[in-house]
């Protein structure tokens, strides 16, 4: 397949439409663009800079953009309809970055969250919940108002991640917060402004935050759960199934770039790129705080893995990523009615396709498995995920929508 | 205000205008403005409204000033009196709360359109749950709204049959606004291109002596020579003029 590939340079390259949003995790679309490497695997990229994941998803679903890099629930929230509309079959075809967001509270809450618990406030990760657990109890006993939370999109990892680190030390999202969506370029001026209270956000908006000198780190997405996963390159289906040769292509060119981006001596480079105005327009020593794990935090903490692009076959659309995510979307009640968990997940994560892609390649990145078991304290402090058994995990989980009947999910299941 | 000049001669209207805009002055725009070439056909809408689909409540949500008056002033005229169009989507949620709109429109340029995609999500937020615009038997419409970047959001229950006019004219009048958007800049780059022009030709009559035929001449013959266009030279003149005189003395 590769050869085949390779002896057809000579025709024409094929238009590539691929949409991304300002984020510091859409640099392989814009490396493997501004470096040629779409040039070299025969296509040429399109980029399209949007403004709101609804766009990206609009956009893919009528045909005027061939890809994106979409938040990597987003091919199965648009597969299954989910927000009231008719569902439109999508695929992930690969992973582009894992990890890359952050939680980031106002300066006066952490302050809140230091008093109220000095060690959790500045321990990092899923344990930092726990005082902020004890200011929101502390709110409530004193009569006060829910502190409000900030999150981009409803079907994003942002969301899931937030909502786990809460429900990990018993706050309802639902109820115990107010959970409301910002768009990333207002989210660091919302904190500012004190119309919310903290964010999970992909950078470089944390550390914009930071530096405006409005918002702590309090925990990253790699100590939440280490290389989780966070954006995806997505098309529908169709266009996947009517143009095998250039999604291989597409796979080729961003694998390429991917390797690219994981080279640390490569980074500056990718943060002055992303710099200009046309990518994401933020100053390139703030982009470069989570391309070179030194973002601004408390304490003595050291983040590492802020981003990744590449490394331990990064780029791998795990199926069991996909489970994962479809189980909180049950969890939290976005979608009721009961469907195949496993079926979905494998229709819409295509490891099959990248494997295709990948084989003969001497930088070759594909697992052999297409589903993993989280855990060995990794995963959310101490909790396990085994993708076999989605439903038995629910029940584990320390809240969801009690009125998603998870017996029906499990005989639904093939 | 040229733009509101034009608009009123393709609506043909010229009550409830600001007095400075009443007198049409399409004539001497006549070069840069056709004025009814502008705009579609379906630019006034031909239809009957049921007194209940005239009170459908409209909130339409857009920062471009001129894009949310020629939407606003659309739906007016077709018939619908209930628009309240906003700039901001600063407390986008407490305005949609407070208004309880049946209609929301929304520029694809507008990042708060993630906000409302939570928002059917959490409808308790709302007094209604409120969704997207899709319709499965009319994935044109979709595909027209989404390519000319105009999101319909419509409460629950509400017909589907008795938006579809009002996202049909939005989305004609958004085209029609690109449209007015291009050739006005278009319009304003050759104003400029000949303001440059000009002075070009100024400096070189003085400092070479030449009449102005000469001057733009050899203006041109300079931008053929090196593949440019001729308001490129000529600014590349302006600038260089700029550099070698002194700055003038603001005192």
């Amino acid at each position: 397949m590769t050869s085949n590939l390779q002896a057809s340079v000579d025709r024409a390259p094929t238009e590539i439409h691929a949409g991304f949003i300002p984020l510091t995790d859409c640099a392989p679309l814009v490396v493997a663009k501004e470096l040629g490497f779409d040039a070299a695997h025969g296509i040429r990229l399109q980029l399209h800079k949007e403004i709101s994941w609804a766009n990206i998803r609009d956009k893919a679903e009528a045909g005027l953009l061939d890809c994106a890099i979409m938040l990597a629930p987003m091919p199965l929230a648009s597969t299954l309809g989910l927000g009231g509309r008719p569902p439109v079959p999508m695929i992930a075809a690969m992973a582009t970055s894992l990890n890359g967001n952050a939680i980031t509270v106002s300066r006066a809450l952490y302050e809140d969250m230091t008093e109220a618990d000095p060690a959790n406030a500045s321990a990092g990760g899923i344990a930092s919940a726990i005082s902020l657990a004890r200011v929101v109890e502390k709110r409530r006993a004193a009569g006060e108002e829910a502190l409000t939370l900030g999150m981009v999109y409803p079907f994003s990892s942002h969301n899931y991640d937030l909502r786990y680190w809460l429900a990990s030390a018993g706050v309802d999202p639902d109820n115990d917060i107010n959970l409301v969506v910002v768009p990333p370029p207002l989210i660091a001026g919302s904190l500012k402004s004190g119309r919310i209270d903290g964010f999970c956000v992909g950078e470089p908006w944390n550390s914009v935050a930071v530096c405006e000198g409005s918002g702590v780190i309090v925990a990253t997405k790699a100590e939440l759960w280490a290389a989780s996963p966070e954006k995806v390159l997505g098309m529908r289906a169709d266009f996947a199934n009517n143009n095998p040769d250039d999604v291989q292509r597409l796979i080729g060119a961003l694998s390429d770039a991917c390797a690219w981006l994981d080279d640390p001596t490569n980074r500056p480079v990718a943060a002055e790129i992303l710099s200009r105005i046309d990518y994401v327009g933020i100053p390139l020593d703030i982009l470069y705080m989570a391309l070179s794990n030194t973002l601004m935090r408390p304490a003595e903490h050291r983040s590492s893995d802020t981003i990744i692009f590449s490394k331990n076959g990064a780029n791998f659309p795990w199926v069991s990523h996909a489970t994962w995510m479809l189980t909180q979307i049950i969890r939290w009640g976005q979608m009721r009615a009961p469907f195949d968990i496993t079926a979905v997940a494998r229709a819409v994560y295509r490891a099959d396709l990248y494997r295709a892609a990948m084989s003969g390649k001497t930088n070759a990145t594909a697992h052999s498995s297409d589903s993993k078991t989280e855990g060995d304290g990794m995963f959310f402090g101490n909790d396990v995920f085994d993708p076999n058994e989605p439903i038995a995990y629910l029940q584990t989980l320390p809240m969801r929508d009690m009125r998603v009947d998870l017996a029906a999910f499990n005989a639904a299941r093939s | 205000m040229l733009l509101m000049t034009g608009l009123r001669c393709a609506t043909r209207r010229t009550h409830n205008m600001p007095q400075s805009a009443r007198r049409c002055r399409c004539g001497s725009l006549s070069e840069r403005f056709s004025c009814t070439s502008l705009f579609f056909d379906d630019w006034n809408l031909n239809l009957t409204l049921s007194e209940d689909d005239t009170a459908i409540r409209i909130l339409v949500v857009d920062e471009d000033p001129i894009r949310r008056a020629i939407i606003e002033e659309g739906l007016k005229e077709a018939g619908y009196s209930n628009v309240v169009a906003l700039a901001t989507t600063l407390r986008l949620v407490d305005h949609i709360y407070r208004l309880d709109p049946d209609v929301i429109l929304m520029d694809f340029g507008n990042p708060s359109r993630d906000v409302l995609d939570q928002m059917f999500q959490v409808s308790r937020i709302v007094r209604r749950p409120i969704a997207m615009f899709v319709d499965h038997n009319e994935r044109g419409t979709i595909s027209a709204a989404v390519d000319a970047g105009v999101s319909a959001y419509i409460v629950d229950g509400l017909k589907k049959e008795r938006v579809s006019a009002i996202i049909e004219m939005t989305i004609s009048r958004f085209r029609a606004t690109d449209k007015l958007r291009a050739e006005l800049d278009q319009a304003k780059s050759a104003l400029k291109d000949r303001k440059v022009i000009d002075r070009a030709k100024g400096i070189l009559m003085k400092s070479k002596n030449l009449n102005e035929d000469q001057a733009y001449k050899l203006l041109r013959q300079t931008a053929m020579r090196q593949s440019r266009k001729i308001a490129d030279v000529a600014e590349g003149l302006l600038s260089t003029i700029d550099l070698l005189e002194p700055p003038e003395s603001s005192e």
